[in-house]
């Protein structure tokens, strides 16, 4: 398998008259975990976007490649997996049609043994035919976990991914994280310890708010 | 293939929550009721019910057409579509969309306002249907990229039809033009012209909303 790799080359984001942060340059390959810290409103959530290419950079350069061949930003979200507390899914859809939904949208069929497999891991099989206007906060956020992995994405940015969740959903989601980085490039944007644990190197996005 | 499966979610999603229909369907309602209350017994010219059916399309469009990306940014939804599909992708789903809306609303407000203004009477078909046609197209896509700048304001209720009216100015104008014409009983080939507007601007708003669209998709 090719592996997936990410540079940020003098990343500067600006709101209005306000900096988020200035000159992030750092490199990332798949086989490891990344992780983005950083106080409340420091711009973690800033830098997730930007690297998932919703919001655009103010200056600076973003490249996404898998071997050799450059990713085009109109394709990025081919390969890229996201999960965050601002995501929300369809409520009037039950799980089920959520995920058809997606899978067509993005021009792929549903791989259902890897949905099947996703529903099992987050414990919603039982749930997955209820309208998700019914699911408690952490079943969301579960939910979430599986719109991000349904079409075995190469870049998995999870923002603060253990919100919302009791302990079992926790070690769930660090389980899923070890084995999603074992061929995949995974970002983790969190103040929680426990999550940057997890990391193998850690962007602290304060040491970049300086003029 | 991907828009039209984004077309289907809308659609699925329009059925189950019945946003942009109950708005339109409650709306066309009022709006023909209050004419034919006003009127009363009044016999009035067959340009002013031309006009007048116009009147109701526009407002009708402006009541239900912005939902395709309000409904999506108040949900929350548009971090998810963005990390589904392409700009251009979004935009000729939400497009597709509000075309099937803006024709089945049309459909609907001419038939009723036919069966209940004796003096609305087209005697051009022809001429009346490509009128139709082209003038649908055209509120569906000024629409559609109106409805993508407004989403993302605070104030998207008032918002919407002030920037509604100066970009359909032209092509309702047209259509009253077309209408007058239809119900004259004009030949279609003494008409070009102004079909040949309507071709122009239904090309020029198209192509001016796909190359707009990507710079108002990310924020």
């Amino acid at each position: 398998m090719n592996s997936y790799n990410l540079s940020l080359n003098n990343v500067t984001k600006i709101f209005g008259r306000r900096l988020v942060f200035k000159k992030i340059s750092f490199e990332m390959n798949s086989g490891n975990i990344y992780g983005v810290s950083g106080n409340n409103g420091s711009g973690k959530s800033t830098l997730a976007k930007i690297i998932a290419g919703v919001i655009s950079t103010s200056s600076g350069k973003i490249e996404h490649m898998i071997g050799e061949k450059k990713i085009i930003p109109e394709e990025l979200h081919d390969h890229l997996g996201f999960v965050s507390p601002y995501l929300f899914l369809y409520d009037e859809f039950n799980a089920e049609e959520n995920l058809y939904h997606f899978a067509k949208i993005r021009g792929i069929n549903p791989d259902n043994e890897r949905i099947e497999r996703l529903f099992e891991l987050f414990n919603l099989a039982d749930r997955k035919k209820d309208l998700l206007k019914g699911y408690s906060s952490g079943m969301k956020q579960r939910m979430k976990f599986i719109f991000a992995l349904q079409h075995s994405p190469r870049l998995l940015i999870f923002d603060e991914p253990t919100s919302n969740l009791d302990n079992k959903g926790k070690a769930a989601v660090y389980q899923l994280i070890e084995e999603e980085s074992k061929d995949n490039l995974v970002i983790v944007a969190s103040n929680e310890d426990s999550d940057l644990e997890l990391c193998t190197s850690v962007i602290d996005v304060e040491q970049y708010k300086k003029k | 293939m991907k828009a039209y499966s984004l077309f289907k979610k809308d659609w699925h999603s329009e059925l189950r929550t019945r946003y942009a229909i109950n708005a339109l369907a409650m709306f066309i309602l009022v709006t023909i009721s209050v004419i034919l209350f006003s009127i009363g017994n009044e016999k009035i010219s067959e340009y002013l019910t031309g006009g007048l059916l116009w009147v109701v399309i526009f407002f009708s469009a402006m009541s239900g057409l912005s939902r395709a990306f309000v409904s999506e940014e108040e949900r929350g939804t548009t971090l998810t579509l963005q990390l589904l599909a392409s700009p251009s992708t979004i935009f000729t789903g939400k497009f597709l969309f509000n075309l099937v809306l803006v024709f089945l609303m049309n459909i609907a407000i001419t038939i009723l306002y036919s069966a209940l203004f004796e003096s609305f009477v087209i005697r051009s078909l022809d001429l009346f249907l490509i009128a139709f046609v082209l003038g649908n197209f055209g509120i569906a896509v000024s629409s559609t990229i109106i409805a993508a700048i407004i989403s993302k304001a605070s104030s998207k209720g008032t918002l919407y039809p002030v920037l509604s009216f100066p970009i359909l100015l032209p092509l309702i104008l047209t259509l009253l033009e077309l209408t007058k014409f239809a119900i004259d009983g004009d030949a279609l080939a003494d008409s070009w012209v102004e079909i040949a507007v309507l071709v122009c601007y239904d090309v020029i708003m198209l192509t001016a909303s796909y190359l707009l669209f990507d710079f108002i998709w990310k924020d």
